[in-house]
């Protein structure tokens, strides 16, 4: 066809090539360190030079890992579990009800994601100290807890809205009192999004270093933690092994995470289709 | 059924009043609706039907005045506790439960046995002529179909009264003048009281033993569906009900309600009117004469004069557009087949009608 | 009007009271009192009490050179990922706007995996792949670009790259949803009207994707000011940061009021930029993605 039109394919290829190449840049990274950690070399090499499964080994072998792993499981589930109770009920609280100051409290829970993590970590370094926090469970929790908030809160919020609150009217008519009308119509309704928020915050726990790295001590270290002293220490190949196995974790919590909106979005439409 | 006689199934609203902001949504509305009566609210958009509904409901708490259901008064009480059912705009059914386990909802919060409760879902889903729907989930269910679930949702308790929020108006046409008719079958069956709030007049004159007009939050008439077209109390009932022509003029002598008289009309000449209100001298008023009350006769003789502009033909009656002394503008209808004079567009007619039928208002 | 109010858990059926809705916040405001305003409020304490009342710890942060410079390159750095992630998003952004069903999906997995992948993970991956020996350095040398292995580690480059790399997704999100809220018929519209490719660009969709691109370079701003770990790992000693220099004073030279002075500074900075834009600070648009 005319000029104008073969120029405007041409541009739109050159930003399709572009765009991929981003996405390139955004995945490489990460993703080529997973053939790297098989190679058995110490100096970690692509492509790698046979495949071993020796760091993987290495890292099961470790205590010190196994620990800090395990002491960042227990972290991050008592974090999200207390995350989604504590900030679903902020979002009933803010979407159903009639809060006295509530744009302070819309304020606060975008705190902990505006306020540099730097700032909290190094701050509540300084109390837990004194509550004596640091290295224990509840320190880790609580931090934790505070961290995954913003993000509860919005995702349950998301949800709230999405849900159409005319069914609570109607449960409300059936007879049912406010508890249970959020027992039997709002909770299952919106059940997809909570699950989906703490597992988000699992991973939001899970994956934190800075605070990690402060309120952590010499027994009682999260993943991350061990991780950062580890690279600071030495770049070993047991890191890329970890590395590896913590990115699969978080392509199996994404498509866990999109399996359960599109569960929610499909009991939205079921909904709707039960309007006009 | 016996027991719920006499007094049990009636609503009172005394002199309801809610705000929002500066704004009267509901202005002073008192009424009663008796037990097994079909009261309809009717008004357009923000006359206050719907708020006053949701009052009764309990999802909105009244600035002031008092609401009883029975001999109890209910105007505080919460919406769960007040024993009513509720068919809303849109079904609202829950959609994660099957047609059987939504209708059998209110009878679990009751507190009733797993084993009755089915019972009693059955038997109301059958009562609605779902029968065989039970074990669906609402979303596989058609629109009408999901209503009438909605309709059993809110009898299965049996409430004393069954709250009804414009329930078809997601419904085609043919659908809701089914639906219209198979829910007055069920209110006469089980003797239940219903109000139910729509904007559509054709529905509330069909379905409602007597109807409640409303316009801007106050109550403007409660009748009989007949007394709402034949004899209107304010201009505003005139004009909402059916099809009305107006003409403005003024009045030189005061009038009662009911008395013969004689309204000079702003576009030239005057007209027998009846005064439908009192009507003080010299005030503007507005006569309201329906289109098939307006007689249209061959010219020649004595009387009030117009030209057809269109004559309009549709099946069972033809409209005419007449314009008549002074450029007043008026429409006529005639009945099919009734053996009338039917003039055709530019011919010149003369009008007549009884003075009965022409009624004067306050402009 | 009878004085009794309801004393039930709802108030016109459907919203709460305010004393049940206080309730239902209470455990979000005790853990917010315990775990955040009291731990900053306690290290801004020292920075302005301790030893008495006094700012010359804040005035010690601009006086002295050393620190004075740091603030300027975590500014400048801070700056540079800023605009290096709004040049790499926009592209990516535009054809994800235009994309439906598995490209879509293909594009957003991309970045929404590194968005949640640990950041610590993917610093590190930074550091394999540019440490003396690491793979870029081999490419280098296999393309025969430089003869020797070249120093990648701890320069500025290195640091903005991987800070750019890391906060990338919070720079694709917003402009994508801006984008994405413009209807392709807007374009075909403003070029049947015979706008050329650049001028649709700078009169339709510059204006429209304005909001998302002040969000995104918001989000990207701020977070890169504080950002600790990818340039504590990646800059080392040579390229410190604010965050660096906050974590150093606590942990070595235990000086608690300059570094609540140091953390003071970086929150008033970040609190004025948040309130200038409080607009922008969008965040549900990270979660409604995810």
């Amino acid at each position: 066809m005319s000029r104008p039109h073969r120029h405007n394919r041409a541009g739109r290829m050159a930003l399709n090539a572009a765009a991929y190449a981003v996405t390139v840049f955004l995945l490489l990274p990460t993703l080529i360190i997973a053939p790297m950690s098989v190679g058995p070399e110490r100096l970690l090499s692509f492509p790698p030079k046979g495949f071993s499964l020796r760091w993987y080994a290495e890292y099961f072998q470790d205590s010190d890992w196994i620990r800090a792993t395990l002491f960042s499981a227990e972290a991050g589930v008592i974090a999200a579990v207390c995350a989604t109770v504590i900030g679903t009920m902020l979002a009933l609280a803010l979407v159903r009800g009639r809060l006295p100051g509530k744009g302070i409290v819309e304020l606060l829970v975008i705190g902990p994601v505006i306020v540099p993590h730097i700032a909290l970590a190094v701050a509540m370094f300084l109390v837990f100290e004194q509550l004596r926090l640091t290295g224990s469970l509840l320190g880790f929790a609580m931090a934790h807890t505070v961290l995954a908030l913003p993000f509860v809160v919005f995702t349950v919020l998301a949800a709230l809205y999405r849900f159409d609150a005319e069914l609570e009217r109607a449960a409300l008519s059936c007879g049912a009192g406010a508890f249970r009308t959020f027992r039997y119509v709002t909770l299952p309704l919106i059940a997809p999004g909570l699950v989906s928020a703490a597992l988000f915050a699992f991973i939001i726990s899970f994956d934190e270093a800075v605070v990690s790295f402060f309120i952590s001590d010499l027994d009682r270290k999260t993943l991350p933690r061990k991780m950062f002293e580890d690279i600071d220490f030495n770049i070993s190949p047991t890191l890329a092994a970890v590395a590896t196995m913590l990115t699969a974790l978080t392509i199996v919590a994404l498509l866990l995470g999109y399996a359960l909106k599109r569960s929610m979005e499909r009991r939205a439409r079921a909904a709707a289709d039960t309007g006009p | 059924m016996a027991l719920r006689d006499g007094l049990q199934g009636r609503v009172t609203v005394q002199g309801l009043v809610k705000r929002y902001g500066p704004v009267n949504a509901v202005d002073d509305v008192s009424l009663e609706v008796g037990s097994g009566e079909f009261l309809a609210l009717l008004g357009p958009s923000g006359s206050g039907k719907t708020t006053i509904l949701m009052s009764i409901a309990g999802f909105e708490y009244p600035d002031e005045g008092r609401i009883l259901i029975g001999e109890e008064e209910v105007t505080w009480a919460p919406p769960n506790k007040r024993n009513l059912g509720m068919v809303f705009q849109r079904y609202t059914l829950f959609p994660h439960m099957s047609v059987l386990e939504n209708i059998a909802f209110p009878l679990k919060m009751r507190g009733i046995g797993r084993a009755e409760r089915e019972e009693r879902a059955r038997a109301a889903l059958a009562t609605v002529r779902l029968g065989q729907m039970g074990d669906r989930k609402p979303a596989q269910l058609s629109g009408g179909q999901q209503q009438r679930v909605a309709i059993a949702r809110a009898i299965v308790y049996q409430p004393r009264v069954l709250l009804m929020d414009e329930p078809l108006s997601a419904l085609d046409k043919n659908l809701r003048e089914e639906m219209q008719i198979e829910i007055k079958h069920l209110q006469r069956e089980i003797g239940i009281t219903v109000i139910f709030v729509t904007h559509d007049q054709t529905e509330a004159l069909t379905m409602a033993d007597r109807v409640a007009v409303l316009d801007h939050g106050r109550l403007q008439q409660l009748g009989a569906p007949r007394d709402l077209y034949e004899a209107p109390e304010t201009a505003f009932v005139a004009g909402f009900i059916g099809e009305t022509n107006f003409c403005e003029g003024r009045l030189s002598r005061p009038a009662m309600p009911g008395d013969p008289i004689l309204v000079t009309l702003e576009a030239g000449g005057q007209m027998q009117a009846t005064a439908a209100q009192a009507l003080p001298a010299g005030e503007r008023v507005k006569i309201a004469l329906r289109p098939e009350r307006l007689r249209v006769l061959p010219a020649g003789t004595e009387g009030p004069t117009a030209r057809v502009t269109e004559a309009i033909y549709a099946g069972n009656a033809t409209t005419l557009m007449l314009e008549g002394q002074g450029g007043q503008l008026l429409r006529a209808r005639i009945p099919a087949g009734a053996g009338m004079h039917e003039p055709r567009p530019g011919e010149s007619v003369r009008l007549a009608w009884q003075q009965a039928d022409a009624r004067a208002f306050l402009a | 009007m009878s004085g009794r109010r309801p004393s039930a858990f709802l108030l016109g059926g459907r919203r709460y009271s305010p004393a049940s809705s206080l309730l239902l916040a209470a455990p979000f405001l005790i853990l917010i009192a315990i775990v955040f305003i009291l731990p900053l409020a306690t290290l801004l304490h020292e920075s302005l009490f301790v030893p008495g009342p006094t700012t010359a710890h804040y005035a010690r942060a601009f006086e002295e050179p050393v620190y004075l410079r740091v603030m300027l390159r975590t500014l400048g750095i801070a700056v540079l990922v800023t605009a290096l992630a709004l040049l790499l998003a926009w592209p990516l952004a535009w054809v994800m706007s235009r994309s439906k069903g598995l490209g879509l999906a293909l594009l957003a997995a991309a970045v929404l995996l590194p968005l949640w992948t640990s950041v610590l993970v993917r610093t590190y991956a930074w550091m394999v792949l540019l440490q003396r020996n690491g793979v870029v350095n081999q490419l280098l040398q296999q393309l025969g670009l430089v003869d020797a292995p070249i120093r990648l580690l701890y320069t500025q480059g290195a640091v903005v790259l991987a800070m750019a790399h890391v906060l990338l997704p919070f720079m694709v999100l917003p402009i994508y949803s801006a984008l994405k809220g413009i209807p392709e018929d807007y374009t075909r519209a403003a070029q049947m009207l015979g706008a050329s490719a650049w001028s649709t660009f700078r009169e339709v969709i510059w204006p429209l994707a304005l909001p998302g691109v002040t969000s995104g370079c918001l989000m990207v701003f701020l977070l890169a000011l504080g950002f600790f770990v990818t340039p504590a790992l990646i800059g080392g000693p040579q390229q410190m940061m604010i965050a660096t220099l906050v974590s150093q004073q606590v942990r070595e030279m235990l000086d608690w009021p300059f570094a609540g002075a140091l953390v003071g500074i970086l929150l008033v900075f970040v609190l004025a930029i948040t309130i200038v834009f409080k607009r922008a600070v969008r965040l549900d648009r990270f979660v409604g993605s995810a």
